[in-house]
C-alpha cells in the first residue's frame, strides 16, 4: 500500500503529549476529549473530525466539500472511502463517501462530492453544509485502491456519482507522473451532471485518454451504455469500476469472459436498496450475527440468535434494561413496543425486542 | 413502604389494567417519535455545564487555603458529581439518548464520575431493579440489604440499628452502591459463584482505584502545599453528591405509601399489569425546575419507571398525562414535597428497626434470600 499522505506523519504536537496517562487519569472516567472540545469541537485525541472549509456546487444536487481532519486521521491511499457523520435531527448519521483528493495531495485538506439521492436523508442534509461544521470520519478504508508498484496500463470507468474515487485514483496517477497509460471511462445522463467535467478536460489535456458518455443527451467520445467496443481494443489491462450494479455487472461480465476476473477490482456505488416490507408479516431473509447466518424466523433477534447456538448478554428481555443491545450494521428490524422502525445502518438496537425484516446483520 | 396486602389499591379488572398500559404503550409512542434536536441539545448543555462545573471546582480547590474558593469549589465540585451521576450518568447509561449515535452519551460506552462500575451498575440497576422493581426477594435496591425499609423483609435484631446504618450509609453512599453492585451477598446464597464475584471485584477494584487516585493523590498533589484543602474539598463534594443522591433515591421508592410486591403477584404479569406495578411501586417528589434537573429527573420516579429509556427531560410533561390517566382509573399517584417524602422514609426508617413493628403480610415457607443475607 502507497504511503499515506493527509495528516499523516507529523511530528506529535500539544496534542499528543497531552495524552499521557496522567492527563487520562485527571480527566477519568470521561477521557480528555470531552474538555479538550471545549476549545475546538474538532478536537480529539481519539476520533476522527474534520472541520469544513470550502463549499462548493459544481453541478445540481451536488456539493463539493473540502475537509481539515485533525490529528488522529492516519492518511488514505487513493479510492478509499471514509464513514462521514452528521447529527441530523439530534441523531448521528454516517454514510460511506470516497475521497476525492490525490494522495499527492499535501493541503492537508480532504475533499468529498455528495450528490443527493432521492430520499436520501444524510446526501440531502449534506447539500447544506456550510464551512465551519465539525463532521466526523472513520478511518480510511475499502481495498478500492492501487497496488504498489502501479501498473502499466490502467483502466478506470466510472458511472454516475461513482466518479469520485476514480478521480482520486486517477489524480494520484497524474501527480505521480510515473509514465504508462491511463484511460478513463465515464458514464453519465448529460454534461451538466458531471461534477468534475472541467477537470476530465485537464486530465484529457494532460495526457490521459478520457472517453465519456451522456446517455441522455447522446453525446461524449462513446455513445450509450457500456459494451465492449468502448474499451477500444485494451484487453488486458487491470481494471478500477465504480457506479451502479448495471455498469458493474456489465463490465465484470466483460473481464471475466476474458479470464481477467481477478485484474477488475469493483467499488459498488449505490447501496443495496432496503429490503420492501412484507404487508402480510412473513418473515423473509437471512439474519447473520457476526459470521454465523440463520434465516429470519420472525422471532425476536435474541431468541434467533441464540436458536443460532450464541450465548448473548441479556438482562429483562423485555424492551427495559439495553442488556441485549447490539450493532446492527444493515438492514430493518421492527421493534416490537413500539411498532417503530430502525432502517439506519450502523445503530444500536436491544436484541431482545427487535424483529428482523428481510436481511439484517449484526456485528457482534 | 408498604405491602399490597396492607393497603389495597383500587382494585381493576384485567381489561382495565390493559387499558391503562395501552394508554401507557400509546404515551411511549408518541414520545418517541418525537425525539430529536431539542432532546440532543439538551443533554449536551447539561453536560457543558457539567463540565464547566467540574473544572471551575477543581481550579477553585487547587487555592483551596483561601476559604471562599475553598467553599466555592467544594460547591461547584459537588454539582458537578451530582449532575453527572444523575442527569447524564444513570440517564444516559439508561439508553435514554442511545438514538443519538453518540459514543459519549451512549448506554454502552458511558462511564461515570462514582466509584462503583458503570458495567456491574448497569446489571443490578437497569436490569435487576427496573426489571423486578419493589418485589421483595429480587429487587436488590429494597433497603439496598443494609436496612429494613418495607414490613416485608423479616425483623431481626441486626434491624435495630436501622437508623444508624441509614445515616452510615447516606454519607458513604457511593461506597455502599459499590458493594451493592458487585452482589457478594449472592455468595451466600449460591447465586454467584466465587469466581465471579472475584472477577466483578477485579473490575470494581479498577474503578474504585482511579477515582481515589483523582480525587485524593493527583488532584492533590497538584495543589502543592495546599495539597490538604484540595483533599479535604474532594472528599466534602464527594460526601454532598452522596447525601443528596441517597436522598434522593429513597424518596423514590421507600415512602411509606409506595408499594412492595411478592414473587407470586409479580408472576407472569402481562404489559398492564407490569405498568401497574411500576406505578405503584414509585414514589415523586414535587418542585423546582432546577430540582429536577439536579435530581437527575428522578424526581419523576414513577414517570422514570413507566418509561426507564426516555429522556428524562420528557418526564415533567408526560408526568401530566400519566397524573390525569391515574385519576380516570383510581391508581394512586404518589407525590409529595421533598421533606414530606424523606420524612416519611425515616419514619419507615425508625419504625421498621423496632422488635414489635409488623412483619411480613403472610407466612413464607422459606426466608427470601435477602433475608437469610443479613440472618448470615
Ligand atoms: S434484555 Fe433487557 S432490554 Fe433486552
Amino acid at each position: 500500500m502507497p504511503a499515506a499522505t493527509v495528516g499523516a506523519g507529523r511530528p506529535r504536537g500539544l496534542l499528543a503529549s497531552l495524552t499521557t496517562p496522567l492527563l487520562d487519569v485527571l480527566t477519568y472516567p470521561h477521557g480528555p476529549d470531552r474538555y479538550l472540545e471545549m476549545l475546538d469541537p474538532a478536537w480529539s485525541t481519539r476520533q476522527v473530525r474534520a472541520e469544513i472549509t470550502d463549499v462548493c456546487h459544481r453541478a445540481p444536487g451536488t456539493v463539493t466539500v473540502l475537509a481539515r481532519p485533525n490529528r488522529v486521521w492516519r492518511g488514505f491511499s487513493a479510492g478509499q472511502h471514509v464513514q462521514l457523520s452528521v447529527d441530523i435531527e439530534g441523531a448521528r448519521r454516517s454514510r460511506c463517501y470516497s475521497i476525492v483528493t490525490s494522495e499527492q495531495d499535501r493541503s492537508g485538506r480532504l475533499e468529498f462530492t455528495v450528490h443527493a439521492e432521492p430520499d436520501g436523508l444524510v446526501s440531502n442534509h449534506l447539500q447544506q453544509l456550510r464551512p465551519g461544521t465539525v463532521v466526523g470520519l472513520s478511518q480510511a478504508q475499502g481495498p478500492f485502491t492501487l497496488p504498489s508498484p502501479r501498473p502499466e496500463h490502467v483502466v478506470l470507468i466510472s458511472g454516475g456519482s461513482g466518479i469520485t474515487p476514480v478521480m482520486s485514483i486517477a489524480r494520484t496517477l497524474r501527480d505521480e507522473d510515473r509514465g504508462g497509460s491511463v484511460t478513463l471511462l465515464h458514464y453519465a445522463r448529460t454534461a451538466a451532471d458531471v461534477a468534475y467535467r472541467e477537470e476530465l478536460d485537464e486530465l484529457a489535456a494532460s495526457g490521459v485518454r478520457v472517453l465519456r458518455s451522456y446517455t441522455r443527451e447522446g453525446s461524449g467520445e462513446l455513445s450509450g451504455h457500456f459494451c465492449a467496443e468502448h474499451l477500444a481494443g485494451i484487453t488486458d489491462a487491470p481494471a478500477w469500476v465504480s457506479g451502479p450494479a448495471t455498469l458493474v455487472e456489465g463490465v465484470r461480465e466483460h473481464w471475466s469472459t476474458a479470464g481477467l476476473e481477478a485484474e477488475l477490482t469493483v467499488e459498488h456505488f449505490t447501496p443495496p436498496a432496503p429490503a420492501p416490507i412484507p404487508d402480510d408479516g412473513a418473515p423473509t431473509g437471512e439474519v447473520s450475527f457476526g459470521d454465523r447466518a440463520v434465516s429470519n424466523s420472525g422471532a425476536p433477534l435474541l431468541e434467533q440468535a441464540e436458536v443460532a447456538g450464541l450465548e448473548l448478554p441479556y438482562g429483562c428481555r423485555r424492551g427495559i434494561c439495553f442488556s441485549c443491545t447490539q450493532r446492527k450494521t444493515s438492514g430493518t428490524v421492527r421493534y416490537r413496543t413500539s411498532g417503530a422502525l430502525s432502517t439506519e445502518p450502523d445503530s444500536d438496537i436491544q436484541l431482545c425486542v427487535t424483529v428482523p425484516i428481510g436481511d439484517v446483520t449484526i456485528d457482534l | 413502604m408498604q405491602s399490597l396486602s396492607q393497603k389495597e389499591p383500587t382494585q381493576l379488572t384485567d381489561e382495565q389494567i390493559e387499558a391503562f398500559g395501552a394508554e401507557m404503550d400509546a404515551i411511549r409512542r408518541r414520545v418517541v417519535s418525537q425525539l430529536g434536536e431539542e432532546d440532543a441539545a439538551y443533554i449536551r448543555a447539561v453536560v457543558d455545564a457539567q463540565r464547566k462545573l467540574e473544572i471551575a471546582g477543581r481550579a477553585m480547590l487547587m487555592v483551596g487555603v483561601f476559604p471562599p474558593a475553598w467553599l466555592g469549589g467544594v460547591a461547584a465540585l459537588a454539582l458537578s458529581k451530582i449532575i453527572d451521576n444523575m442527569e447524564i450518568g444513570h440517564n444516559v447509561m439508561h439508553g435514554q439518548y442511545d438514538w443519538m449515535g453518540d459514543n459519549a452519551l451512549n448506554s454502552r460506552d458511558f462511564e461515570w464520575d462514582i466509584v462503583s462500575s458503570a458495567e456491574l451498575w448497569k446489571r443490578s440497576h437497569n436490569f435487576q431493579h427496573h426489571t423486578y422493581t419493589n418485589i421483595v426477594g429480587k429487587d436488590r435496591d429494597i433497603g439496598y440489604l443494609m436496612l429494613r425499609i418495607t414490613p416485608e423483609q423479616r425483623w431481626n435484631p441486626y434491624y435495630l440499628g436501622n437508623p444508624v446504618y441509614a445515616v452510615l450509609l447516606s454519607f458513604f453512599f457511593q461506597w455502599g452502591v459499590m458493594l451493592h453492585d458487585l452482589e457478594a451477598d449472592q455468595l451466600v446464597t449460591g447465586e454467584k459463584s466465587w469466581d465471579e464475584v472475584s472477577d466483578d471485584g477485579k473490575k470494581m477494584a479498577g474503578k474504585a482505584l482511579r477515582q481515589v487516585a483523582k480525587d485524593y493523590v493527583l488532584f492533590p498533589a497538584l495543589s502543592g502545599p495546599f495539597f490538604l484543602f484540595t483533599l479535604t474539598g474532594n472528599a466534602s463534594a464527594n460526601m454532598i453528591r452522596n447525601l443528596w443522591a441517597f436522598a434522593i433515591i429513597f424518596c423514590g421508592h421507600f415512602p411509606e405509601e409506595v408499594q412492595t410486591f411478592t414473587e407470586e403477584e409479580a408472576a407472569n404479569e402481562s404489559r398492564g399489569q407490569w405498568y401497574r406495578r411500576q406505578l405503584l411501586g414509585s414514589g415523586n417528589i414535587t418542585g423546582s425546575a432546577l430540582f429536577h434537573l439536579m435530581s437527575g429527573n428522578l424526581s419523576h420516579q414513577i414517570e422514570h419507571h413507566l418509561f426507564p429509556d426516555l429522556p428524562a427531560r420528557r418526564y415533567q410533561a408526560i408526568a401530566v398525562e400519566v397524573r390525569e390517566a391515574c385519576e380516570r382509573y383510581g391508581l394512586p399517584y404518589n407525590t409529595g414535597g421533598l421533606t414530606k417524602q424523606l420524612g416519611s422514609v425515616f419514619r419507615q426508617l425508625v419504625t421498621l428497626a423496632m422488635p414489635w413493628s409488623a412483619g411480613p403480610s403472610q407466612p413464607r415457607e422459606e426466608r427470601s434470600a435477602l433475608e437469610s443475607v443479613k440472618a448470615a
